[in-house]
């Protein structure tokens, strides 16, 4: 029987422009484009079980290996620094993470800044490498209206075309870093089935060379 | 055969068994230390600590002592400065730590083999057969990742990084981060010829007959020959002893340069997502902690064990014996005897409870057993 490669994807637009990658490169499963509730589809005549996990779980499926490879953002990976191989930026998710305030906003640098976000250990190592006392509020959802009310002096969230900051009258004030989705493979599992992955990650990586 | 260790024994207890005599079969001496050490002792060394996490507690006479989070250190303390010779020892003891991910502390037990003194090539050769050897206990179907801190410190030195462009280099290299490697060359204007260097050191992997020649190829041999050297060496003495293919170089095992200096390498089992065994040549620890010797050991986290998928246990006990107050002890203890004659499980209660499952069930009458049903 052929050993079976699993593959954890992303729920959402994201997951599936990445599947039609991961179908070009030769693991089609015809049952995901089926509209319905499975969150698990496998191929065994290519070796291949795809399953949707919510994007922000995709790092520890691999991590713990129930997940031989999967895709996530690199916001995901630098916040929770997963002990998983980063095999391969795919260049799609492109946005940035950055840090925006009410338009007009000035950090005069007298008191300590308050800081709300999703991304602690990203705030905390962005403004610690600026020698910047901060105070972090972490929050689940809605960063944007933390300014508004005066919960917080800044966000640092990622920003995509920056329409809702703009609808909330936010602007970015400076940016930390680009994110995009990374192909991510289990320690453990690469060295086990490392001749489908590499196959993988090689045709993958042609595909983003194609799109540059 | 069944043997009592087959049938009694848990994964992780067999293996320290087979691990106990493999290391004594090298004449390794078995090293038992107490459960506690200062605390001073992993705050002057908190890197070395797979977790900087570690239970205190004040002893009678006020020092704060700590339950062990790892055994690496108190051996290399306890060694005397002016000892001479070579120290090869083996331990198999519990410590307690925060596991990688997890929010709680757990009690791990660790078995491991320390060679510590005047260590020469040969102790190194020992040392990493031992390595793949102990994971060939726990299953043939092993990888043994074999690295050098030399190799890649020689590397690092040439690109001319800043410290956080090198640190960030590395960690792009324990990753297999190609892209992020390349980004961070690009940053600090490393030449392409060197550039290159860094990217050898990601994409080069696999067994050594093939790695090796690649190697000698495009490494400069004036800064990284001697570490090639001892890298070669030591997988030369390996073929023949342990499965083809099962000891690969891969660069992506990195060890922190403030300890680990030579040989480092990291085992995996299929079916166990995360490394299970992890060593190295730690000779900076050795001078840090103000010994004149050299070392070389590792560390098999047997906890990992749970990871392999075994089977669940189907029933509680082979045969549920259920008795009433009208049968004496002696009578009760007759039955179980007789019932589990033929090393069946037996176990005598008064009543069946709920959920409670047996592979037959059996009622006791005065000295007269009967057998209930099957599969209860």
């Amino acid at each position: 029987m052929k050993q079976m490669l699993n593959v954890a994807l992303p729920k959402g637009r994201l997951g599936e422009k990445v599947y039609e990658m991961f179908e070009k490169a030769g693991f089609p499963c015809p049952d995901i484009r089926e509209n319905n509730r499975k969150l698990i589809f496998e191929n065994p005549s290519v070796g291949v079980r795809y399953f949707w996990v919510k994007p922000s779980d995709v790092a520890i499926y691999v991590e713990r290996g129930a997940a031989d490879i999967g895709v996530a953002g690199k916001d995901i990976l630098l916040e929770y620094e997963p002990d998983v191989y980063e095999l391969l930026d795919l260049r799609v998710g492109v946005c940035r993470m950055a840090v925006a305030a009410k338009e007009g906003f000035r950090d005069d640098g007298q008191r300590t800044l308050k800081v709300a976000t999703k991304f602690a250990r990203i705030a905390k190592t962005y403004y610690a490498a600026k020698g910047r006392d901060i105070d972090i509020i972490h929050l689940n959802g809605s960063i944007e209206i933390a300014p508004i009310l005066g919960l917080s002096d800044v966000i640092v969230d990622i920003v995509e075309t920056g329409t809702t900051l703009k609808e909330n009258r936010l602007a970015v004030v400076e940016s930390i870093l680009p994110i995009s989705a990374r192909l991510i493979a289990n320690k453990s599992g690469f060295k086990f089935k490392s001749e489908c992955i590499e196959a993988i990650v090689q045709s993958l990586a042609m595909q983003t060379e194609e799109r540059v | 055969m069944n043997t009592i260790a087959n049938v009694l024994l848990k994964d992780d207890e067999k293996a320290i068994f087979r691990l106990r005599g493999l290391f004594r079969q090298y004449g390794y001496r078995h090293y038992k230390m107490s459960k506690f050490e200062e605390y001073d002792l992993y705050v002057r060394n908190k890197s070395f600590l797979l977790s900087d996490h570690v239970i205190t507690f004040t002893d009678t006479d006020g020092k704060l002592m700590a339950l062990k989070p790892d055994v690496t250190l108190s051996i290399v303390k306890n060694r005397r400065e002016s000892a001479t010779g070579i120290d090869k020892v083996f331990y198999n003891e519990n410590v307690y730590r925060v596991s990688r991910g997890g929010d709680s502390f757990r009690e791990i037990m660790q078995v491991g083999a320390e060679c510590i003194g005047d260590i020469d090539t040969y102790c190194l050769c020992e040392v990493l057969l031992l390595a793949a050897k102990s994971l060939r206990e726990i299953s043939e179907d092993f990888v043994l990742d074999v690295s050098h801190m030399g190799i890649l410190s020689d590397v690092l030195d040439l690109l001319g990084l800043s410290d956080t462009g090198r640190a960030a280099l590395l960690s792009c290299i324990g990753e297999k981060n190609l892209h992020g490697a390349r980004e961070i060359c690009r940053r600090e204007v490393v030449p392409e010829e060197k550039q290159a260097l860094a990217e050898l050191l990601i994409t080069t992997y696999g067994e050594p007959s093939r790695v090796l020649p690649i190697l000698r190829e495009k490494l400069p041999a004036d800064v990284c020959a001697a570490s090639l050297d001892q890298l070669e060496q030591v997988l030369a003495a390996l073929p023949g002893e342990i499965p083809p293919g099962s000891v690969r170089i891969d660069f992506s095992v990195i060890h922190d340069m403030q300890y680990y200096n030579g040989l480092v390498f990291k085992g995996f089992v299929k079916g166990i997502p995360t490394g299970i065994l992890s060593g190295g040549q730690y000779d900076r620890l050795m001078q840090r902690m103000g010994k004149n010797a050299g070392a070389i050991g590792f560390a098999v986290y047997l906890d990992l064990l749970e990871e392999l998928v075994t089977p669940r246990a189907e029933y509680d006990a082979d045969v549920i014996l259920l008795y009433t107050e009208q049968e004496a002890p002696a009578q009760v203890a007759a039955a179980v005897r007789k019932l589990s004659a033929d090393g069946k499980s037996v176990r005598a209660q008064r009543t069946l409870e709920a959920g409670q499952t047996c592979r037959e069930l059996w009622r006791l009458q005065g000295e007269e057993a009967e057998r209930l049903e099957a599969n209860a």
